[in-house]
């Protein structure tokens, strides 16, 4: 349980995806301009994360480890991360067509998204059971989810904000980044 | 001379991270020392390369329906083969890289460099683009790891520089985001251009045939 605990921490704050593992940056200054698309897409990684790590669990300790084939890992998890995001976009839009709308426009640029994959590969490189693997993909999503929430708070401002010429847009929007994740470095040895 | 124009081009005029803003996660990740950068920045361009001369081959092959997971697949082979090479001969890189030498496959360059060059054009343009292109990868993220080694470490390429201080807030994640910021403010001064508005669509490969971008009109 206290291992658990553990997980759940690091995951949401002290080794939060975006602001200290760097997966997932191009979302997070994609979509992150309005508070209602980053909830859509934080539920959209979120969800794919938790079917991801049911997913490729199994693959990995069932077919690619007893086969001695573990090289082939990323081409594996890859495709299987293209597939699911594909499958789970057919499913919605057919059995539930409300969240479909809610999250469907974000589905195809989760594919790509290197949080996704990454997560996947952690999960191995970490050597989690199950349950801990699907008890990090689900916090590591809330953690995206509630980071990318919080910019989309600062960006409004930042974009209302006096900044000097040369630093509008893209740069005073890292900057931005940059403080707060020094912000989330306050949390750092609370999992301990 | 217009391979050569293929291959200059992606050096400074339209480099890949800096003035295309693709691949931001290497790019903030693994640029804690000049090494990894260079090191993660050679085998971005490994990929590139074997990646372009297949899919200019495969051009007329790969049905245009599942073109997306067919450039996945061929880019991950080459991933593998790097991951295994690099294990072999220089173990300490790969072990400072870390998750981020699997993560390549899901790079936007390389897939973004598949789609809008290889896929149109033959072999030969397709190896200047994919050697431009990586090595102004390399470039910028060999900048920007050494601005952040010598000010967070005081050292550059493991050697020490003396006389300065160390500032361990430039290697956290913090200073990753600050330092690429001011770089690409500088870039932005230099060239004397309006600052890009927004990261995003316009640079993604899977500009048009994603619905996000359809259904906000490109933002």
């Amino acid at each position: 349980m206290k291992e658990l605990f553990g997980i759940m921490l690091a995951a949401l704050l002290t080794d939060n995806f975006v602001l200290s593992k760097f997966m997932g940056i191009c979302p997070f200054l994609g979509v992150s301009k309005k508070a209602s698309s980053s909830l859509g897409m934080g539920a959209a990684v979120t969800f794919v994360m938790v079917c991801a790590a049911i997913v490729t669990y199994p693959i990995y300790h069932f077919i690619l480890l007893p086969m001695e084939i573990t090289y082939l890992r990323t081409i594996a998890f890859i495709l299987i991360i293209a597939l699911f995001v594909q499958l789970v976009e057919i499913i919605l839009k057919k059995v539930l067509p409300p969240l479909y709308n809610a999250l469907g426009v974000y589905l195809p640029l989760i594919t790509t998204n290197c949080a996704v994959l990454g997560l996947t590969i952690l999960n191995i490189d970490n050597e989690y059971s199950f349950g801990k693997s699907i008890v990090n993909a689900f916090f590591s999503g809330l953690g995206f989810l509630m980071v990318l929430l919080i910019f989309s708070g600062i960006r409004s401002r930042v974009e209302e904000a006096d900044v000097p010429e040369t630093f509008k847009g893209v740069p005073a929007t890292l900057i931005a980044a940059a403080i707060l994740s020094l912000s989330f470095l306050g949390f750092s040895g609370l999992g301990n | 001379m217009s391979n050569l124009k293929e291959f200059t081009k992606g050096l400074i005029k339209e480099n890949p991270t800096l003035v295309g803003l693709l691949g931001m996660c290497p790019t903030l990740a693994v640029t804690t020392t000049a090494s990894n950068g260079l090191g993660m920045g050679l085998a971005t361009t490994f990929v590139l390369i074997g990646s372009n001369i297949v899919i200019s081959l495969l051009k007329n092959v790969i049905p245009k329906s599942v073109k997306l997971p067919c450039y996945i697949v061929i880019i991950a082979g080459f991933v593998t083969l790097i991951e295994m090479l690099m294990k072999g001969y220089i173990p300490a890189l790969y072990k400072s890289l870390g998750t981020f030498l699997s993560l390549i496959t899901v790079n936007c360059i390389i897939l973004g460099r598949a789609e809008v060059f290889a896929s149109k054009n033959k072999v030969v343009p397709s190896i200047m683009d994919a050697l431009g292109m990586g090595l102004g990868f390399t470039l910028a993220l060999t900048l920007m790891a050494s601005v952040r080694e010598i000010f967070g470490a005081g050292s550059l390429f493991g050697r020490e520089i003396p006389y300065i201080q160390n500032m361990t807030v430039f290697i956290l994640p913090a200073g990753g985001f600050f330092v690429l910021g001011c770089i690409i403010a500088f870039i932005n001064k230099l060239s004397n251009k309006k600052p890009p508005e927004n990261i995003g669509c316009s640079n993604c490969p899977s500009n048009g045939s994603c619905s996000s971008c359809s259904s906000k009109g490109g933002n």
